[in-house]
């Protein structure tokens, strides 16, 4: 592919690999719309120069699970209905399953700092919280 | 696509429309919900719904999906009336190739709008009673012998005897008219609607698989930034297109009187191009301080109306032996929206199509036609859904942005916003002055009630003339809706409270007839718009929620003075039975205890906890909704901790009760948010709440309250909004409960640990210690 090394990751995934799952939030890394899991890790990808990740595994939502074959995480949100707009999705589903994957025995406090700094404008917290714990019950 | 094309592609055959004959009545007479008549004619059955070959039933509506969830409760109610499974409905929103002009999909009106007995719900009903009169033709049985289930109307005697709807419509045109008469299925009959049902659309959200607007792509699509002033009023003096040679991918600068904008061949280059971009602007006038803002609106010229005015105000004040006064004062709110608005445009050849987030589809369509010297009937819109909006966020502008580039370099392009540029420039949710004066006769009864209000205005919903009520338009030399003051003319006709601007507890009284939901008979309500220097626009419940505040927090004002208990006064002075029900049904669940606020020994230090109660008809009659909040204070940091919010609601029959709890679940954390923290602010030239540091919204890692919630549901009654009732009532029941917790009345919106603080140790009224 061929880019200019400093265009941010996202610009990458959504535009010229056309994907959906990561999103156009604030483009400051203030929001967590961009969200992807690079190397195990949830990064804001409107931030990171796509430079930076060269040869790393990047997953993104929509590489989870299918629509007939959700992620377990995903088909924990689809259990608990945890949407309206549906636009922030993609950044609490990929932060909570980066840290739980990384210890699966992360407290509530552990949690909540992950995704202190992610923003859902519908407030959706309360059930996207009940599908992240019960994602970490199965999980435990 | 063209109506034509998409239904043979969906393999549907059922086809009647007459675009021609009516095209050229666009523009000019008065359609259905206020809107012009459009080519899409809502008597017309085929207008609405499609039966395919293959059974699936396709729905056309003119009320879209934001989030609040209408896109699957509108497939439940075909579902329902026509005796389909869910998954065999297909529900397309607001094109305006196809779909029905409904006017606007807001003030939680697409539930009362095709949810009773009118539009899409007479459309399901009629089909149903059209279904079964082929069937009872075809079947030689009498039409009170049948049955319609799954697809298929059989004889009740003989389920052998049958027909599916595919064989019955199959080669033919319904080509009925909606019928007044026909019946709809009565709620106790329901299997699908009143029954929690999944979303459609959550699947493909969860998986990133769900196409928004952002993710449109069209075959020879560029990418289009904007580049707007760099202060309010800011004028264009020059653009230097020079300062772009040698950026990679940029294809054309575009500038329109105001407007500035580049087109490049990827997303990232058109931001950077746009960045670079030299243009230099001569200043607008400086802005109204914001430290000084509340007193400044009360000194402007404004247009003034009495929602209702009793005449003897003045004289039941002076008679009274006590009197209540509060100024309530609320800021400047934003929508922001998740993701920053976005629209694709495809303007070539004279005709135009623009996917955009627009909550207005046809009025979009005619400002679109407006902005580029077309016809609206060479403009087609295509809802396509954004980032939630609440609202009126950046969807109509940036539909015009996209409209204009594209234009300029007849390609397909597609515009998204940047953050700075949503939020700047968006339509805020209305800052308020609210002046509260009530008389208290001898017995403690309220006997009059005068409410005086200044909010600014400027622009809106473009509607379907007004490209300047959102800044795009403005910039390309289109004005908003003029301001001219005016004085109050006395209220006449009937009580309307559409902005909840009068109180519950007040008989709202108009030409001799009571309309409100309470007893109070001396009454003035007098409000006064003001010039806005910011764009303005309709915030989830715009002024509902701000009046709001003021009234249910000077409710309790006056309730403490009289050392009476919350729940018992307000039940006291309101007549309304099913708002009075939703009082006694959120006090019963949170198990209120009965006495006055604020609660005997008040701390004055550490941890204090206090309960609070609020309650509203919304728009006076759509949804009637109360709340118990229980929080918990900080004196040491001002920090508000709310630990349990308690509602109940009651919107008549509801569609989907998982729905339902789901929008109540989040307009109470979203109204707790406005509450606590959500200020617009600007210094002399510029709006400074530009990004999430500027503004700020509850983050997802802090402790949610825990929400509870009982639905009244009322049988017999229209199926009313919810959509805006729960966050009407947030920030009265949060100012209710740090009054009881505390003793300290917070008179200002947001509840900042600094404001809070600085009342809590100088223990005074807030306003006295303004920030």
């Amino acid at each position: 592919m061929d880019v200019d090394p400093a265009t941010p990751l996202l610009y990458v995934l959504s535009d010229d690999l056309g994907l959906r799952g990561p999103k156009f939030g604030c483009g400051l890394g203030q929001c967590g719309s961009c969200t992807a899991i690079v190397r195990g890790r949830a990064v804001r990808t409107c931030v990171t120069p796509v430079s930076t990740v060269a040869g790393a595994e990047i997953v993104t939502l929509e590489g989870l699970g299918t629509p007939e074959r959700p992620h377990p995480i995903q088909q924990a949100f689809i259990d608990e209905q945890a949407a309206q707009c549906g636009f922030c999705l993609n950044g609490v589903v990929l932060t909570a399953k980066a840290v739980l994957d990384a210890n699966p025995k992360a407290s509530d406090a552990d949690l909540q700092q992950a995704t202190s700094t992610i923003l859902c404008r519908c407030f959706t917290h309360a059930r996207m919280w009940k599908a992240i714990k019960r994602y970490a019950a199965e999980k435990a | 696509m063209k109506r034509r094309d998409f239904l043979k592609a969906s393999g549907a055959l059922v086809v009647s429309f007459g675009a021609a004959s009516l095209a050229d009545r666009v523009g000019l007479a008065q359609g259905q919900f206020g809107t012009r008549a459009s080519h899409i004619d809502p008597a017309q059955l085929d207008s609405w719904i499609a039966i395919a070959a293959d059974g699936r039933v396709t729905v056309y509506t003119g009320k879209c999906e934001l989030g609040q969830g209408i896109l699957t409760a509108q497939a439940q109610l075909a579902a329902e009336e026509l005796s389909v499974p869910l998954d065999r409905v297909t529900v397309i929103m607001c094109d305006t190739d196809v779909c029905p002009d409904q006017g606007t999909t807001s003030g939680s009106q697409s539930t009362p709008t095709n949810f009773n007995e009118r539009n899409l719900a007479l459309a399901a009903a009629t089909a149903r009673q059209a279904l079964l009169k082929l069937a009872s033709t075809r079947l030689g049985v009498p039409v009170d012998q049948l049955t319609a289930a799954d697809g298929a109307v059989s004889w009740s005697s003989d389920r052998s005897k049958r027909v599916t709807y595919a064989d019955l419509v199959a080669g033919k045109k319904l080509n009925v008219q909606l019928d007044p008469n026909a019946k709809r299925k009565t709620e106790s009959a329901w299997a699908v609607l009143g029954k929690p049902a999944r979303r459609l659309d959550m699947v493909a959200m969860a998986t990133g698989t769900f196409e928004f607007v952002h993710n449109v792509r069209v075959p020879g699509m560029l990418h289009g930034a904007v580049v707007r002033p760099p202060s309010v009023g800011a004028t264009l003096a020059t653009v230097d297109e020079s300062s772009l040679a040698g950026l990679p991918g940029v294809v054309k600068v575009v500038v329109k009187k105001n407007f500035v904008g580049v087109v490049c061949e990827k997303p990232w280059q058109a931001l950077q191009a746009a960045g670079k971009l030299k243009a230099t602007w001569t200043a607008g006038p400086a802005l109204p301080p914001q430290r000084d803002y509340y007193e400044y609106l009360r000194k402007q010229p404004s247009r003034d109306a009495f929602v209702v005015n009793s005449g003897d105000v003045e004289a039941t004040l002076a008679k009274a032996p006590t009197v209540v006064k509060a100024t309530y004062f609320h800021p400047y709110q934003m929508h922001g929206s998740m993701g920053t608005s976005c629209a694709v445009a495809d303007v070539k050849n004279g005709k135009a199509t623009v996917w955009s987030p627009t909550q207005s589809a046809y009025g979009t369509r005619s400002c679109v036609a407006a902005l580029l010297g077309l016809q609206p009937d060479d403009v087609r819109v295509v809802f396509t859904r954004g980032a939630g909006c609440y609202g009126l966020n950046g969807a109509d502008t940036v539909s015009l942005d996209a409209a204009l580039l594209s234009q300029a370099v007849g390609k397909p392009v597609r515009v998204q916003l940047s953050r700075k540029d949503e939020m700047a420039w968006e339509n805020y949710g209305y800052a308020y002055v609210i002046e509260q004066r009530a008389g208290v006769d001898g017995s403690g009864t309220i006997v009059a009630w005068d409410y005086e209000a200044w909010f600014p205005s400027r622009g809106g919903r473009p509607g379907y003339d007004r490209p300047g009520n959102v800044i795009t338009g403005v910039l390309a030399g289109h004005e908003p809706q003029p301001f001219r003051p005016s004085q109050a003319a006395e209220p006449a006709g009937e009580f309307r409270n559409g902005s909840n601007a009068a109180p519950s507890y007040v008989s709202g009284r108009v030409a001799r007839k009571a309309g409100g939901a309470g007893t109070i008979a001396s009454e003035r309500v007098l409000t006064h718009t003001v010039a806005s220097p910011f764009f303005t626009g309709p915030l989830r419940s715009p002024s509902r929620l701000q009046n709001t505040f003021a009234h249910e927090s000077f409710l309790d004002e006056i309730a403490a003075q009289l050392k009476a208990d919350p729940v018992a006064y307000r039940l006291r002075h309101l007549s309304d039975a099913r708002l009075k029900a939703v009082v006694s049904a959120a006090a019963k669940a949170a198990s209120w205890d009965a006495r006055p606020s604020p609660r005997s020994n008040t701390a004055r230090s550490g941890v204090a906890t206090g309960r609070g109660i609020a309650c509203v008809a919304y728009e006076g009659d759509n949804g009637y909704v109360a709340m118990v909040a229980e929080i918990a204070i900080d004196h040491s940091t001002g920090r508000i901790q709310p630990k349990r919010f308690v509602v109940a609601q009651d919107c008549g029959p509801v569609s989907n009760p998982d729905g339902m709890r789901n929008q109540l679940e989040g307009g109470a954390l979203q109204g707790l948010s406005r509450a606590l923290g959500e200020e617009v602010t600007w210094d002399d030239h510029a709006i400074t709440s530009v990004d999430w540091r500027t503004y700020h919204s509850l983050p997802f890692g802090t402790e949610a309250p825990v929400i509870e919630s009982v639905l009244i549901d009322t049988h017999g009654v229209e199926a009313m909004g919810a959509g805006e009732t729960a966050i009407t009532i947030v920030a009265a029941a949060v100012g209710n409960a740090i009054f009881d917790a505390t003793g300290v009345r917070i008179r200002e919106v947001p509840f900042t640990p600094d404001r809070i603080k600085r009342a809590l140790t100088s223990r005074v009224d807030s306003r006295s210690v303004r920030l």
